[in-house]
């Protein structure tokens, strides 16, 4: 039995299908990173595992019972998005009435203190920073001693610093055998954290694999040159020294030779076309 | 659940949700707060009933001098007071919740719908409570309404009991539609509904064909329970089994609305 267990899940919105047929197992214990740019479905699927919402068709298992079902989420934590905190509640009763749903909920104090917002014990969320509402969220994540947490965008808008207390808090819980499922469109947040990556747009699962591997995958280069008729051309390629080494030895013409990183989304445009081409062939 | 040894069926039992009463007075407290800490609110459910029993009642001697009249008027009015502020607070006040980001994850603590609904209509009838004691106020002072202490309980009692059809309509209203349309659903069954019930115009004015209709809806049955509760007049003898077929009905839609609702649609 796995701890997030989704099959052949379909989920549309009138004419958009935001999930198309995905299956994804996690397994207990393991830190997975869901990638994909804006709308490709990642918060969908979260919203499925946390049972707010049932799919079209397939099944969806959170440690092998329905997630819809109140009691199968007793051992799931999960963030509310930061702009969400009810705002006239004071911060450390938005902790007890969280914490007031589950068995044996880390006590108040012990949980403000390990993500530094003792200090704001009595502050009304309202009146929180950016920064202190995220660390707010994922300390809800985690006050009912989950054994499964979903974490969407967990530092999205956070300063460096900021990230960095975070993303301790979150492999602490992981290295106390936690599984933690997480989605970011920042690969960055991905290779700071997870060990398995799932790649994933426009409703389909386009790769999932160890986070090496995915790095190979979407670490392209953009190489950009001007031929010999003057065209100006582009190419998206894994490696681009051999590349250039190729181009060299071809004795083509070019000039205005320009390498640079490709951005997350061109990478993701490139698993896409890799994808559509296999599908072709 | 029992486990079994085929690898698709759980092995471990579902958890337990804390039990339902824990969870249900965990909602009506920090509901309790979050409506007490914007005064604003609370004050517009406690002026309205009585600056309407200052404008409409105390000036008419006929009505304010005679002390079943009087007893009479305060009923209508409070429970007008009650309706509106169930369907206002609950069609829009849900609609609009759901709206906030923190509802769906609301929707993902480990507990079942029940605590949340319960937890809201005993906080409605909190600040129903708190709107119907100046209006008991300035019927006492200023009117010639008469109740003895039993009769005024009862009325409190009956008057919160009524309340529930109400909020669970309310709660339908706001699980099913989304806050731009709630207002209007909720404006145009409430005044039909008070009208009809009888909390504007006494039905004894009203012709036969539409004291029949008036009698069938939970307006009118709540107000001549509370009558009966308050001065002793009976109510006709459908009044009881009326609301109560209303509530059963309401509940039921609340909770399908609850069910079918998915937060926001796109997301």
């Amino acid at each position: 039995m796995s701890a997030v267990e989704v099959s052949g899940v379909t989920r549309r919105f009138g004419a958009v299908v935001a999930l198309d047929d995905v299956s994804l197992e996690v397994g207990h214990g393991e830190l997975v990173g869901l990638l994909g740019p804006n709308g490709a479905g990642k918060s969908t699927l979260l919203s499925l595992v946390s049972g707010q919402r049932r799919p079209d068709t397939g099944v969806v298992r959170l440690n092998g019972h329905d997630p819809r079902d109140a009691r199968s989420r007793t051992v799931l934590g999960l963030t509310p998005q930061e702009t969400g905190l009810p705002a006239t509640l004071r911060v450390r009763e938005v902790v007890d009435f969280v914490g007031g749903h589950y068995p044996e909920p880390v006590p108040t104090a012990e949980l403000l203190d390990q993500f530094r917002l003792a200090g704001l014990a009595n502050r009304q969320t309202g009146s929180l920073s950016g920064g202190q509402k995220r660390r707010l969220a994922v300390a809800l994540s985690l006050v009912g001693r989950p054994s499964v947490v979903l974490l969407d965008e967990p530092t999205t808008g956070l300063d460096v610093s900021g990230r960095t207390a975070l993303w301790d808090a979150i492999r602490a819980y992981h290295a106390s055998g936690g599984t933690v499922l997480l989605t970011s469109h920042y690969l960055e947040e991905v290779q700071a954290l997870a060990e398995r990556v799932v790649v994933i747009d426009r409703g389909t699962v386009l790769a999932d694999d160890s986070l090496e591997k995915i790095l190979g995958k979407v670490g392209a280069r953009r190489v950009q040159l001007t031929d010999a008729a003057g065209v100006r051309q582009e190419h998206l390629v894994a490696d681009s020294d051999a590349f250039v080494r190729d181009l060299v030895r071809s004795g083509t013409e070019f000039k205005d030779l320009e390498i640079r990183g490709a951005s997350l989304e061109e990478a993701f445009g490139q698993l896409v076309d890799a994808t559509n081409e296999g599908a072709a062939r | 659940m029992s486990a079994t040894t085929s690898t698709t069926r759980p092995d471990t039992p579902a958890g337990q949700t804390q039990s339902f009463w824990r969870l249900s007075w965990l909602h009506l407290k920090y509901q309790f707060l979050e409506t007490v800490r914007v005064p604003i609110a609370v004050l517009g459910n406690v002026l309205f009933p009585s600056l309407a029993m200052v404008f409409f009642v105390v000036p008419q001697e006929s009505v304010a001098g005679n002390p079943l009249y009087a007893t009479i008027a305060i009923a209508g009015l409070g429970l007008f007071a009650i309706c509106s502020a169930s369907l206002f607070t609950y069609g829009l006040g849900v609609a609009e919740d759901r709206q906030l980001p923190f509802y769906p994850f609301l929707r993902s603590l480990p507990a079942g719908p029940g605590p949340q609904m319960v937890a809201r209509v005993l906080n409605g009838g909190i600040f129903s409570l708190f709107g119907l004691l100046p209006l008991i106020l300035i019927g006492w002072l200023f009117t010639a309404a008469a109740l003895t202490f039993g009769q005024l309980l009862a009325g409190i009692g009956t008057i919160l009991a009524v309340s529930v059809p109400f909020v669970l309509l309310g709660m339908a209203i706001g699980y099913k539609l989304s806050a731009k349309a709630a207002l209007p659903v909720v404006q145009v069954i409430l005044f039909p509904l008070a009208f009809a019930g009888g909390l504007f115009l006494p039905p004894q004015a009203f012709p036969a064909w539409l004291d029949a209709i008036s009698k069938a809806t939970p307006t009118r049955a709540g107000r001549d329970l509370l009558v009966q509760a308050t001065t002793g007049l009976d109510a006709y003898a459908l009044a009881l089994p009326v609301l109560a077929g209303w509530t059963v009905l309401f509940a039921v839609l609340a909770i399908l609305a609850y069910r079918s609702d998915e937060g926001r649609r796109f997301r």
